[in-house]
Protein backbone atom coordinates (compact mmCIF):
# COMPACT_ATOMS: atom_id res chain seq x y z
CA UNK A 1 0.00 0.00 0.00
CA UNK A 2 1.33 3.73 -0.72
CA UNK A 3 1.11 6.36 2.06
CA UNK A 4 -0.90 8.04 0.09
CA UNK A 5 -4.39 6.17 0.91
CA UNK A 6 -3.06 6.51 5.32
CA UNK A 7 -6.52 8.94 4.90
CA UNK A 8 -8.51 6.10 3.47
CA UNK A 9 -10.13 4.32 6.41
CA UNK A 10 -10.99 1.59 4.47
CA UNK A 11 -6.91 0.38 4.44
CA UNK A 12 -6.11 -1.23 7.97
CA UNK A 13 -2.41 -2.02 7.31
CA UNK A 14 0.09 0.57 5.12
CA UNK A 15 4.04 1.08 4.93
CA UNK A 16 3.74 -2.79 6.75
CA UNK A 17 6.93 -4.40 5.44
CA UNK A 18 5.80 -7.80 3.25
CA UNK A 19 9.18 -8.78 1.97
CA UNK A 20 10.74 -11.65 3.36
CA UNK A 21 13.04 -11.43 6.74
CA UNK A 22 16.16 -13.28 8.01
CA UNK A 23 16.17 -13.97 11.93
CA UNK A 24 18.82 -15.15 13.74
CA UNK A 25 18.16 -18.01 16.10
CA UNK A 26 20.58 -19.26 18.71
CA UNK A 27 23.28 -19.99 19.69
CA UNK A 28 21.98 -18.75 22.74
CA UNK A 29 18.90 -19.85 22.62
CA UNK A 30 17.28 -22.22 25.42
CA UNK A 31 15.72 -24.79 22.66
CA UNK A 32 18.57 -25.06 20.48
CA UNK A 33 19.68 -27.71 22.50
CA UNK A 34 23.31 -26.05 22.93
CA UNK A 35 25.18 -23.74 20.74
CA UNK A 36 23.20 -24.45 17.84
CA UNK A 37 22.39 -21.65 15.45
CA UNK A 38 19.54 -21.48 12.81
CA UNK A 39 19.46 -18.93 10.22
CA UNK A 40 15.62 -18.61 9.32
CA UNK A 41 14.16 -17.04 6.46
CA UNK A 42 10.86 -16.23 6.89
CA UNK A 43 7.55 -15.04 4.97
CA UNK A 44 5.62 -13.93 7.38
CA UNK A 45 5.27 -16.40 10.09
CA UNK A 46 6.12 -19.38 7.25
CA UNK A 47 9.50 -20.32 7.44
CA UNK A 48 10.76 -20.29 3.30
CA UNK A 49 14.19 -21.95 4.46
CA UNK A 50 16.74 -22.43 6.96
CA UNK A 51 20.38 -23.53 7.67
CA UNK A 52 21.89 -24.56 10.68
CA UNK A 53 25.40 -23.19 11.78
CA UNK A 54 27.62 -25.55 13.26
CA UNK A 55 30.87 -26.06 14.81
CA UNK A 56 30.21 -23.80 17.87
CA UNK A 57 31.52 -26.65 20.53
CA UNK A 58 34.66 -27.88 17.45
CA UNK A 59 37.14 -29.14 19.67
CA UNK A 60 38.50 -31.52 16.96
CA UNK A 61 38.55 -34.49 18.59
CA UNK A 62 39.70 -36.77 15.48
CA UNK A 63 42.76 -34.75 16.18
CA UNK A 64 43.24 -35.35 19.38
CA UNK A 65 42.70 -38.71 19.03
CA UNK A 66 45.75 -38.93 16.88
CA UNK A 67 48.22 -37.83 19.75
CA UNK A 68 46.43 -40.36 22.36
CA UNK A 69 46.51 -44.01 22.95
CA UNK A 70 43.15 -45.85 22.20
CA UNK A 71 42.78 -45.99 26.35
CA UNK A 72 43.64 -42.18 27.08
CA UNK A 73 41.19 -41.46 23.94
CA UNK A 74 38.53 -43.13 26.09
CA UNK A 75 37.05 -39.50 27.91
CA UNK A 76 37.19 -37.51 24.88
CA UNK A 77 34.24 -39.94 23.88
CA UNK A 78 32.43 -38.81 27.18
CA UNK A 79 32.31 -35.68 26.04
CA UNK A 80 30.75 -36.49 22.41
CA UNK A 81 27.45 -37.21 23.52
CA UNK A 82 27.67 -35.93 27.06
CA UNK A 83 23.68 -37.46 27.29
CA UNK A 84 25.02 -40.96 27.22
CA UNK A 85 28.25 -40.88 27.37
CA UNK A 86 28.68 -44.59 28.63
CA UNK A 87 27.16 -45.69 25.23
CA UNK A 88 29.86 -43.26 23.39
CA UNK A 89 32.05 -45.06 25.40
CA UNK A 90 30.94 -48.71 24.68
CA UNK A 91 31.29 -47.42 20.68
CA UNK A 92 35.31 -46.96 21.25
CA UNK A 93 35.41 -50.05 23.63
CA UNK A 94 33.69 -51.98 20.51
CA UNK A 95 35.89 -50.47 17.88
CA UNK A 96 39.13 -50.79 19.35
CA UNK A 97 38.14 -54.40 20.57
CA UNK A 98 37.44 -55.12 16.69
CA UNK A 99 40.73 -53.81 15.28
CA UNK A 100 42.52 -56.07 18.57
CA UNK A 101 39.52 -59.40 18.06
CA UNK A 102 39.38 -58.97 21.84
CA UNK A 103 36.61 -60.60 23.82
CA UNK A 104 35.17 -59.68 26.83
CA UNK A 105 34.04 -62.19 29.33
CA UNK A 106 30.41 -62.87 29.63
CA UNK A 107 30.05 -61.11 33.27
CA UNK A 108 31.35 -57.79 31.23
CA UNK A 109 29.02 -58.28 28.49
CA UNK A 110 25.82 -58.33 30.87
CA UNK A 111 27.30 -55.12 32.35
CA UNK A 112 27.33 -52.98 29.67
CA UNK A 113 24.33 -54.68 28.22
CA UNK A 114 22.81 -52.65 31.91
CA UNK A 115 24.70 -49.60 32.22
CA UNK A 116 24.34 -49.17 28.53
CA UNK A 117 20.49 -49.56 28.87
CA UNK A 118 20.64 -47.31 32.10
CA UNK A 119 21.70 -44.56 29.77
CA UNK A 120 19.70 -44.87 27.27
CA UNK A 121 16.90 -44.10 30.25
CA UNK A 122 18.67 -40.85 31.15
CA UNK A 123 19.50 -40.37 27.87
CA UNK A 124 15.74 -40.35 26.65
CA UNK A 125 14.35 -38.55 29.80
CA UNK A 126 16.11 -35.83 29.11
CA UNK A 127 14.70 -35.93 25.46
CA UNK A 128 11.20 -36.00 26.63
CA UNK A 129 11.81 -33.23 29.64
CA UNK A 130 13.51 -30.71 27.50
CA UNK A 131 10.79 -31.27 24.72
CA UNK A 132 7.89 -30.18 26.27
CA UNK A 133 10.02 -27.24 27.92
CA UNK A 134 10.54 -26.60 23.76
CA UNK A 135 6.78 -26.58 23.55
CA UNK A 136 6.29 -24.34 26.52
CA UNK A 137 5.19 -26.99 29.02
CA UNK A 138 7.76 -27.18 32.18
CA UNK A 139 6.40 -29.70 34.60
CA UNK A 140 7.42 -32.80 32.34
CA UNK A 141 11.39 -31.33 32.30
CA UNK A 142 11.03 -31.71 36.60
CA UNK A 143 9.48 -35.26 36.44
CA UNK A 144 11.90 -36.12 33.86
CA UNK A 145 15.26 -34.83 35.81
CA UNK A 146 14.12 -36.18 39.10
CA UNK A 147 14.04 -39.84 37.88
CA UNK A 148 17.18 -39.22 35.61
CA UNK A 149 19.23 -37.69 38.66
CA UNK A 150 18.41 -40.89 40.83
CA UNK A 151 20.01 -42.95 37.47
CA UNK A 152 23.14 -40.43 37.90
CA UNK A 153 23.09 -41.42 41.25
CA UNK A 154 23.64 -45.14 40.48
CA UNK A 155 26.37 -43.98 37.85
CA UNK A 156 28.39 -41.96 40.65
CA UNK A 157 28.48 -45.28 42.48
CA UNK A 158 30.09 -47.25 39.40
CA UNK A 159 32.86 -44.99 38.60
CA UNK A 160 32.66 -41.24 40.94
CA UNK A 161 30.90 -39.38 37.71
CA UNK A 162 27.76 -38.21 36.79
CA UNK A 163 28.27 -37.38 33.82
CA UNK A 164 31.40 -38.08 31.86
CA UNK A 165 31.76 -42.08 33.30
CA UNK A 166 34.93 -43.03 31.18
CA UNK A 167 33.78 -46.15 32.71
CA UNK A 168 33.35 -48.38 29.72
CA UNK A 169 36.91 -48.65 28.13
CA UNK A 170 38.08 -51.00 25.36
CA UNK A 171 38.82 -54.54 26.67
CA UNK A 172 35.60 -54.28 29.92
CA UNK A 173 35.26 -51.84 32.34
CA UNK A 174 37.79 -49.80 34.41
CA UNK A 175 35.75 -51.60 38.05
CA UNK A 176 33.32 -53.83 38.29
CA UNK A 177 29.61 -52.85 40.15
CA UNK A 178 29.98 -52.10 43.63
CA UNK A 179 28.38 -54.53 46.05
CA UNK A 180 24.51 -54.39 46.04
CA UNK A 181 24.79 -52.16 42.72
CA UNK A 182 22.27 -54.45 41.49
CA UNK A 183 19.80 -54.48 44.18
CA UNK A 184 19.41 -50.75 44.19
CA UNK A 185 19.19 -50.61 40.70
CA UNK A 186 16.22 -53.16 40.74
CA UNK A 187 14.84 -51.11 43.44
CA UNK A 188 14.91 -47.71 41.05
CA UNK A 189 13.32 -49.96 37.87
CA UNK A 190 10.60 -51.38 40.08
CA UNK A 191 9.74 -47.51 41.38
CA UNK A 192 10.56 -46.32 37.88
CA UNK A 193 8.28 -48.15 36.34
CA UNK A 194 5.25 -46.56 37.88
CA UNK A 195 6.36 -43.35 36.94
CA UNK A 196 6.43 -44.09 33.01
CA UNK A 197 2.67 -43.60 32.90
CA UNK A 198 2.96 -39.95 34.57
CA UNK A 199 5.01 -39.03 31.58
CA UNK A 200 2.43 -40.09 29.58
CA UNK A 201 -0.31 -38.50 31.45
CA UNK A 202 1.92 -35.24 31.03
CA UNK A 203 2.80 -35.30 27.42
CA UNK A 204 1.74 -38.09 25.17
CA UNK A 205 -2.18 -37.85 25.72
CA UNK A 206 -1.86 -34.06 26.75
CA UNK A 207 -4.31 -32.07 24.25
CA UNK A 208 -1.75 -29.19 23.72
CA UNK A 209 1.17 -31.28 22.72
CA UNK A 210 -0.87 -33.81 20.40
CA UNK A 211 -1.49 -30.17 18.53
CA UNK A 212 1.63 -28.67 18.41
CA UNK A 213 3.58 -32.31 17.44
CA UNK A 214 0.97 -34.45 15.07
CA UNK A 215 1.22 -33.33 11.38
CA UNK A 216 4.47 -30.88 12.00
CA UNK A 217 7.84 -31.91 10.21
CA UNK A 218 6.99 -35.24 8.23
CA UNK A 219 9.38 -37.49 7.55
CA UNK A 220 8.87 -39.97 4.97
CA UNK A 221 10.91 -43.26 5.42
CA UNK A 222 12.17 -42.86 2.10
CA UNK A 223 13.91 -39.31 3.01
CA UNK A 224 15.26 -40.49 6.06
CA UNK A 225 16.93 -42.75 4.41
CA UNK A 226 18.56 -40.63 1.75
CA UNK A 227 19.34 -38.19 4.33
CA UNK A 228 21.15 -40.71 6.58
CA UNK A 229 18.87 -40.35 9.28
CA UNK A 230 19.34 -42.90 12.48
CA UNK A 231 18.03 -44.10 15.38
CA UNK A 232 14.28 -43.06 16.75
CA UNK A 233 14.30 -40.03 13.87
CA UNK A 234 14.18 -43.25 11.34
CA UNK A 235 12.22 -45.67 13.37
CA UNK A 236 9.91 -42.50 13.67
CA UNK A 237 9.46 -42.84 10.36
CA UNK A 238 8.31 -46.57 9.89
CA UNK A 239 11.89 -48.54 8.75
CA UNK A 240 12.43 -51.12 11.04
CA UNK A 241 16.37 -51.10 11.53
CA UNK A 242 18.07 -50.88 14.94
CA UNK A 243 21.39 -51.90 15.45
CA UNK A 244 20.50 -54.11 18.10
CA UNK A 245 18.95 -56.42 16.24
CA UNK A 246 20.56 -55.47 12.47
CA UNK A 247 24.12 -54.08 13.51
CA UNK A 248 27.61 -56.15 13.32
CA UNK A 249 28.13 -59.33 15.06
CA UNK A 250 30.51 -57.98 17.48
CA UNK A 251 27.69 -55.60 18.99
CA UNK A 252 24.21 -57.88 18.75
CA UNK A 253 26.03 -60.81 20.45
CA UNK A 254 25.91 -58.01 23.35
CA UNK A 255 22.41 -58.92 23.20
CA UNK A 256 22.48 -62.08 22.80
CA UNK A 257 19.85 -63.88 24.66
CA UNK A 258 17.66 -60.73 25.59
CA UNK A 259 14.32 -60.07 25.06
CA UNK A 260 13.03 -56.89 23.83
CA UNK A 261 11.43 -55.09 20.58
CA UNK A 262 12.59 -52.89 17.85
CA UNK A 263 10.16 -49.73 18.25
CA UNK A 264 8.76 -48.58 15.01
CA UNK A 265 4.97 -48.77 13.70
CA UNK A 266 4.30 -51.52 11.79
CA UNK A 267 4.16 -50.68 8.29
CA UNK A 268 0.50 -51.64 7.07
CA UNK A 269 -1.48 -51.37 10.21
CA UNK A 270 0.68 -48.48 11.79
CA UNK A 271 0.49 -49.93 15.22
CA UNK A 272 3.38 -50.50 17.32
CA UNK A 273 4.79 -53.76 19.33
CA UNK A 274 2.79 -54.18 22.26
CA UNK A 275 5.21 -55.55 24.72
CA UNK A 276 5.36 -52.77 26.93
CA UNK A 277 1.94 -53.85 28.26
CA UNK A 278 3.69 -56.95 29.08
CA UNK A 279 6.03 -54.59 31.57
CA UNK A 280 2.70 -54.12 33.90
CA UNK A 281 0.63 -57.26 34.26
CA UNK A 282 -1.89 -55.28 35.43
CA UNK A 283 -2.98 -54.04 31.99
CA UNK A 284 -2.33 -50.42 32.14
CA UNK A 285 -3.82 -48.84 29.27
CA UNK A 286 -1.20 -47.20 26.84
CA UNK A 287 -1.72 -44.14 25.00
CA UNK A 288 -3.55 -45.10 21.20
CA UNK A 289 -1.88 -42.80 18.28
CA UNK A 290 -3.61 -39.94 18.06
CA UNK A 291 -5.73 -39.38 14.23
CA UNK A 292 -4.29 -36.46 13.50
CA UNK A 293 -0.79 -38.07 13.64
CA UNK A 294 0.79 -38.75 10.64
CA UNK A 295 3.95 -41.44 10.29
CA UNK A 296 7.22 -39.48 10.96
CA UNK A 297 5.94 -36.63 12.50
CA UNK A 298 7.34 -34.94 15.62
CA UNK A 299 4.71 -36.73 17.43
CA UNK A 300 5.80 -40.40 16.49
CA UNK A 301 9.58 -39.45 16.82
CA UNK A 302 8.65 -38.48 20.51
CA UNK A 303 6.58 -41.87 21.29
CA UNK A 304 9.47 -43.77 19.71
CA UNK A 305 11.49 -42.88 22.35
CA UNK A 306 8.97 -42.97 25.37
CA UNK A 307 8.64 -46.56 24.29
CA UNK A 308 12.16 -47.62 23.92
CA UNK A 309 12.56 -46.35 27.75
CA UNK A 310 10.11 -49.19 28.38
CA UNK A 311 12.45 -51.73 26.02
CA UNK A 312 15.30 -50.79 28.55
CA UNK A 313 13.14 -51.38 31.41
CA UNK A 314 12.69 -54.62 30.47
CA UNK A 315 16.67 -54.64 29.09
CA UNK A 316 18.01 -53.48 32.46
CA UNK A 317 15.55 -56.02 34.41
CA UNK A 318 16.86 -59.08 31.96
CA UNK A 319 20.39 -57.73 32.75
CA UNK A 320 20.80 -57.49 36.47
CA UNK A 321 19.56 -61.58 36.50
CA UNK A 322 22.08 -62.34 33.85
CA UNK A 323 24.49 -60.44 35.51
CA UNK A 324 24.03 -61.73 39.27
CA UNK A 325 24.14 -65.28 37.47
CA UNK A 326 27.94 -64.63 36.47
CA UNK A 327 30.99 -65.06 38.51
CA UNK A 328 34.70 -64.12 37.33
CA UNK A 329 36.05 -61.11 35.73
CA UNK A 330 34.46 -58.48 34.22
CA UNK A 331 37.19 -57.56 31.91
CA UNK A 332 40.15 -56.23 32.39
CA UNK A 333 40.87 -52.82 30.38
CA UNK A 334 43.91 -52.80 28.12
CA UNK A 335 47.08 -51.43 28.89
CA UNK A 336 47.46 -47.27 28.48
CA UNK A 337 50.03 -48.14 26.24
CA UNK A 338 48.43 -51.03 24.16
CA UNK A 339 50.20 -51.43 20.84
CA UNK A 340 47.15 -51.40 18.18
CA UNK A 341 48.38 -53.91 14.92
CA UNK A 342 48.53 -52.69 11.45
CA UNK A 343 44.54 -52.38 10.00
CA UNK A 344 41.60 -50.46 10.45
CA UNK A 345 38.03 -51.09 11.90
CA UNK A 346 34.66 -49.03 11.85
CA UNK A 347 32.44 -49.95 14.26
CA UNK A 348 28.41 -48.77 14.55
CA UNK A 349 26.85 -49.14 17.77
CA UNK A 350 22.75 -47.90 18.58
CA UNK A 351 23.46 -45.02 20.95
CA UNK A 352 20.19 -43.40 22.23
CA UNK A 353 20.46 -40.46 19.26
CA UNK A 354 20.93 -43.10 16.64
CA UNK A 355 23.92 -44.71 15.13
CA UNK A 356 27.54 -43.77 16.74
CA UNK A 357 30.31 -45.16 14.90
CA UNK A 358 33.94 -44.67 15.46
CA UNK A 359 36.64 -45.51 12.73
CA UNK A 360 40.00 -45.91 13.77
CA UNK A 361 42.90 -46.96 11.84
CA UNK A 362 46.46 -47.90 13.03
CA UNK A 363 49.87 -48.52 11.63
CA UNK A 364 51.16 -50.77 14.12
CA UNK A 365 52.03 -47.86 17.32
CA UNK A 366 50.05 -47.12 20.35
CA UNK A 367 48.76 -43.88 18.74
CA UNK A 368 46.43 -44.48 16.40
CA UNK A 369 47.13 -43.17 12.89
CA UNK A 370 43.60 -41.67 12.15
CA UNK A 371 40.48 -41.63 14.44
CA UNK A 372 36.90 -40.56 13.21
CA UNK A 373 33.41 -40.66 14.68
CA UNK A 374 30.21 -40.33 12.94
CA UNK A 375 28.60 -38.56 14.60
CA UNK A 376 24.19 -39.65 14.50
CA UNK A 377 23.01 -36.10 15.36
CA UNK A 378 25.79 -34.61 12.76
CA UNK A 379 23.73 -36.73 10.28
CA UNK A 380 19.96 -36.36 11.88
CA UNK A 381 19.75 -32.55 12.36
CA UNK A 382 20.92 -32.15 8.40
CA UNK A 383 17.07 -32.77 7.48
CA UNK A 384 16.20 -29.95 9.92
CA UNK A 385 16.23 -27.42 6.28
CA UNK A 386 13.78 -29.32 4.21
CA UNK A 387 11.93 -30.41 7.32
CA UNK A 388 10.99 -26.81 8.04
CA UNK A 389 10.53 -25.17 4.77
CA UNK A 390 6.87 -24.50 5.17
CA UNK A 391 6.48 -24.50 8.92
CA UNK A 392 5.03 -21.71 10.93
CA UNK A 393 7.95 -20.02 12.79
CA UNK A 394 6.81 -21.49 16.04
CA UNK A 395 7.08 -24.90 14.90
CA UNK A 396 10.97 -24.87 14.38
CA UNK A 397 11.84 -25.57 17.91
CA UNK A 398 9.22 -28.57 17.49
CA UNK A 399 11.15 -29.70 14.54
CA UNK A 400 14.20 -29.40 16.40
CA UNK A 401 13.19 -30.57 19.75
CA UNK A 402 11.84 -33.91 17.76
CA UNK A 403 15.38 -34.80 16.42
CA UNK A 404 16.39 -34.75 20.29
CA UNK A 405 20.47 -33.55 18.82
CA UNK A 406 23.01 -32.69 21.02
CA UNK A 407 25.92 -30.47 19.76
CA UNK A 408 29.09 -31.97 21.73
CA UNK A 409 28.15 -34.96 19.30
CA UNK A 410 27.74 -33.10 16.19
CA UNK A 411 30.66 -30.91 16.59
CA UNK A 412 32.86 -33.04 17.94
CA UNK B 1 32.19 -64.34 2.13
CA UNK B 2 28.45 -62.76 0.03
CA UNK B 3 30.20 -59.76 -1.39
CA UNK B 4 32.38 -62.19 -3.73
CA UNK B 5 29.44 -62.09 -5.60
CA UNK B 6 28.99 -58.53 -5.99
CA UNK B 7 32.66 -57.98 -6.48
CA UNK B 8 32.44 -60.22 -9.81
CA UNK B 9 29.50 -57.86 -10.65
CA UNK B 10 31.80 -54.90 -9.97
CA UNK B 11 34.56 -55.45 -11.84
CA UNK B 12 32.26 -57.14 -15.22
CA UNK B 13 30.77 -53.81 -15.07
CA UNK B 14 33.63 -51.30 -14.47
CA UNK B 15 36.48 -53.39 -15.59
CA UNK B 16 39.66 -50.89 -14.36
CA UNK B 17 37.38 -48.48 -12.30
CA UNK B 18 38.14 -51.54 -10.04
CA UNK B 19 41.65 -51.02 -8.47
CA UNK B 20 41.89 -53.45 -5.31
CA UNK B 21 39.50 -56.33 -3.49
CA UNK B 22 40.36 -56.79 -0.02
CA UNK B 23 37.77 -59.61 1.18
CA UNK B 24 39.91 -60.54 3.88
CA UNK B 25 39.76 -57.23 5.58
CA UNK B 26 38.27 -56.46 9.22
CA UNK B 27 36.21 -54.47 6.92
CA UNK B 28 35.95 -55.73 3.40
CA UNK B 29 36.69 -52.77 0.81
CA UNK B 30 36.90 -52.22 -2.73
CA UNK B 31 38.90 -49.57 -3.92
CA UNK B 32 37.83 -47.43 -6.70
CA UNK B 33 39.36 -44.76 -9.22
CA UNK B 34 38.17 -41.59 -8.90
CA UNK B 35 36.37 -41.08 -12.83
CA UNK B 36 34.64 -44.25 -11.62
CA UNK B 37 33.51 -43.44 -8.17
CA UNK B 38 30.00 -41.96 -9.20
CA UNK B 39 29.10 -44.84 -11.39
CA UNK B 40 30.11 -47.46 -8.92
CA UNK B 41 28.27 -45.37 -6.31
CA UNK B 42 25.25 -45.07 -8.09
CA UNK B 43 25.28 -48.60 -9.08
CA UNK B 44 25.87 -50.21 -5.60
CA UNK B 45 22.58 -47.59 -4.38
CA UNK B 46 20.34 -49.81 -6.98
CA UNK B 47 22.72 -52.88 -7.51
CA UNK B 48 19.59 -55.98 -6.87
CA UNK B 49 19.99 -57.86 -3.63
CA UNK B 50 23.04 -55.63 -1.71
CA UNK B 51 21.09 -52.09 -1.82
CA UNK B 52 23.41 -49.73 -0.46
CA UNK B 53 20.83 -47.36 0.71
CA UNK B 54 22.71 -45.79 3.27
CA UNK B 55 25.98 -43.79 2.96
CA UNK B 56 27.04 -43.65 6.98
CA UNK B 57 30.03 -41.82 6.47
CA UNK B 58 32.70 -40.07 4.72
CA UNK B 59 36.29 -40.11 6.01
CA UNK B 60 39.54 -38.84 4.48
CA UNK B 61 42.69 -40.12 5.76
CA UNK B 62 45.76 -38.21 5.59
CA UNK B 63 49.04 -40.41 4.40
CA UNK B 64 52.30 -38.61 4.79
CA UNK B 65 55.38 -38.66 7.30
CA UNK B 66 56.40 -35.38 8.37
CA UNK B 67 59.49 -36.85 9.36
CA UNK B 68 61.62 -37.99 6.76
CA UNK B 69 63.58 -40.94 8.40
CA UNK B 70 59.97 -42.29 9.35
CA UNK B 71 59.43 -41.18 5.63
CA UNK B 72 62.01 -43.84 3.95
CA UNK B 73 60.47 -46.87 6.05
CA UNK B 74 56.89 -46.62 4.66
CA UNK B 75 56.02 -48.55 1.57
CA UNK B 76 53.73 -45.87 0.06
CA UNK B 77 54.27 -42.29 -1.49
CA UNK B 78 51.95 -39.26 0.22
CA UNK B 79 48.50 -39.49 -0.84
CA UNK B 80 45.38 -39.01 0.43
CA UNK B 81 42.92 -41.79 0.93
CA UNK B 82 39.06 -41.33 1.35
CA UNK B 83 36.43 -43.62 2.35
CA UNK B 84 33.03 -44.36 2.31
CA UNK B 85 31.02 -46.35 4.55
CA UNK B 86 27.85 -47.53 3.20
CA UNK B 87 25.45 -50.36 4.92
CA UNK B 88 21.85 -51.10 3.94
CA UNK B 89 18.54 -50.52 5.83
CA UNK B 90 16.81 -53.20 3.42
CA UNK B 91 19.20 -56.15 3.55
CA UNK B 92 21.36 -55.14 6.52
CA UNK B 93 24.56 -55.34 4.64
CA UNK B 94 27.71 -52.93 5.06
CA UNK B 95 31.05 -52.03 2.43
CA UNK B 96 33.95 -49.85 2.48
CA UNK B 97 34.74 -47.76 -0.56
CA UNK B 98 38.36 -46.61 -1.25
CA UNK B 99 39.69 -43.94 -3.07
CA UNK B 100 43.07 -42.52 -3.50
CA UNK B 101 43.87 -39.30 -4.51
CA UNK B 102 47.14 -37.09 -4.44
CA UNK B 103 47.18 -34.48 -1.34
CA UNK B 104 47.55 -31.73 -4.05
CA UNK B 105 46.15 -30.84 -7.44
CA UNK B 106 48.73 -28.42 -7.58
CA UNK B 107 50.92 -28.24 -4.62
CA UNK B 108 52.94 -24.98 -5.12
CA UNK B 109 49.28 -23.17 -6.09
CA UNK B 110 48.26 -24.64 -2.99
CA UNK B 111 45.34 -25.80 -5.21
CA UNK B 112 43.13 -28.51 -3.33
CA UNK B 113 43.03 -32.40 -4.85
CA UNK B 114 40.03 -33.39 -6.58
CA UNK B 115 37.32 -35.79 -6.38
CA UNK B 116 33.59 -36.71 -8.22
CA UNK B 117 31.29 -35.38 -4.79
CA UNK B 118 28.55 -38.35 -4.68
CA UNK B 119 26.09 -35.73 -3.23
CA UNK B 120 23.70 -36.36 -5.75
CA UNK B 121 23.33 -40.23 -5.16
CA UNK B 122 23.27 -39.74 -0.89
CA UNK B 123 21.91 -36.33 0.02
CA UNK B 124 23.78 -36.95 3.75
CA UNK B 125 27.19 -37.09 1.76
CA UNK B 126 26.80 -33.08 1.61
CA UNK B 127 27.39 -32.49 4.77
CA UNK B 128 29.83 -35.39 5.19
CA UNK B 129 31.82 -33.60 2.24
CA UNK B 130 31.58 -30.27 3.84
CA UNK B 131 33.15 -31.60 6.73
CA UNK B 132 36.31 -33.61 4.69
CA UNK B 133 36.65 -30.69 3.14
CA UNK B 134 36.90 -28.21 5.44
CA UNK B 135 38.80 -30.67 8.21
CA UNK B 136 41.19 -32.35 5.34
CA UNK B 137 40.98 -29.90 2.18
CA UNK B 138 39.79 -32.29 -0.36
CA UNK B 139 37.82 -30.75 -3.52
CA UNK B 140 34.57 -32.21 -4.31
CA UNK B 141 33.88 -31.83 -7.73
CA UNK B 142 29.67 -31.03 -8.45
CA UNK B 143 29.05 -30.32 -4.61
CA UNK B 144 26.25 -27.99 -4.38
CA UNK B 145 27.66 -25.82 -1.83
CA UNK B 146 31.23 -26.47 -0.86
CA UNK B 147 32.13 -24.48 2.22
CA UNK B 148 33.62 -25.15 5.89
CA UNK B 149 31.23 -26.15 8.10
CA UNK B 150 32.73 -26.81 11.62
CA UNK B 151 35.66 -24.56 11.62
CA UNK B 152 34.69 -20.87 10.88
CA UNK B 153 34.78 -19.41 7.16
CA UNK B 154 37.88 -17.49 7.93
CA UNK B 155 39.71 -20.34 9.13
CA UNK B 156 43.15 -21.17 7.37
CA UNK B 157 44.79 -24.20 6.87
CA UNK B 158 43.06 -28.29 7.20
CA UNK B 159 43.03 -30.07 10.75
CA UNK B 160 43.22 -33.27 9.86
CA UNK B 161 45.94 -33.08 7.68
CA UNK B 162 49.41 -34.19 8.84
CA UNK B 163 51.45 -31.29 8.25
CA UNK B 164 49.16 -29.09 9.67
CA UNK B 165 50.26 -26.39 12.22
CA UNK B 166 48.31 -24.88 14.92
CA UNK B 167 47.68 -21.21 14.04
CA UNK B 168 49.77 -18.90 16.44
CA UNK B 169 47.03 -15.78 16.52
CA UNK B 170 43.19 -15.82 15.60
CA UNK B 171 41.57 -12.75 15.44
CA UNK B 172 43.17 -12.13 19.00
CA UNK B 173 42.86 -15.15 20.71
CA UNK B 174 45.94 -16.48 21.38
CA UNK B 175 46.72 -20.35 19.45
CA UNK B 176 49.27 -21.84 22.16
Amino acid sequence: MSATNIDDPRVIEFDVRTDEMIINMGPQHPSTHGVLRLALRTDGEIVSDLEPHIGYLHRCAEKIGENLTARQFVPYTDRMDYLAAMNMNLGWALTIEKLLDHDVPEKGRHLRVLICEMNRIASHLVAMGTYGLDLGAFSPFLYAFRERERILDLFEKTCGARLTYSYIAPGGATADLPVGWTAECSKFINQFKKVIPEFHTLLTTNAIFIARTTGVGILSPRMAIDYGCTGPVLRGSGVYHDLRFHGEERYTELYDGYEFDVICADSETGKYPSSHQEVYKDGLEYPDVPSDAILGDCWHRFYVRMLEVVQSVRLVEQSIVKYDACSGSHGEPIKLTQKLPVGEAYLETEAPRGQMGFYVVSDGQSNPWRVRARSSCFSNLYVTAPLCRGVLLADVPAVVGSLDVVMGEIDR
Amino acid sequence: MSEIALVTQLKDKFGDGIVTVELAAIDAWVEVTASALIDVCEFLRDVEDYHYDMCNCITAIDYLHTDPKKAEKVDWAPHIELVYHLSSIATKKTLVIKVKIPRWKDEAAQQLPEIPSVAGVWTTAIWHEREVYDLSGVNFIGHPELKRILCPDDWEGYPLRKDYEMPLEYHGMRGR
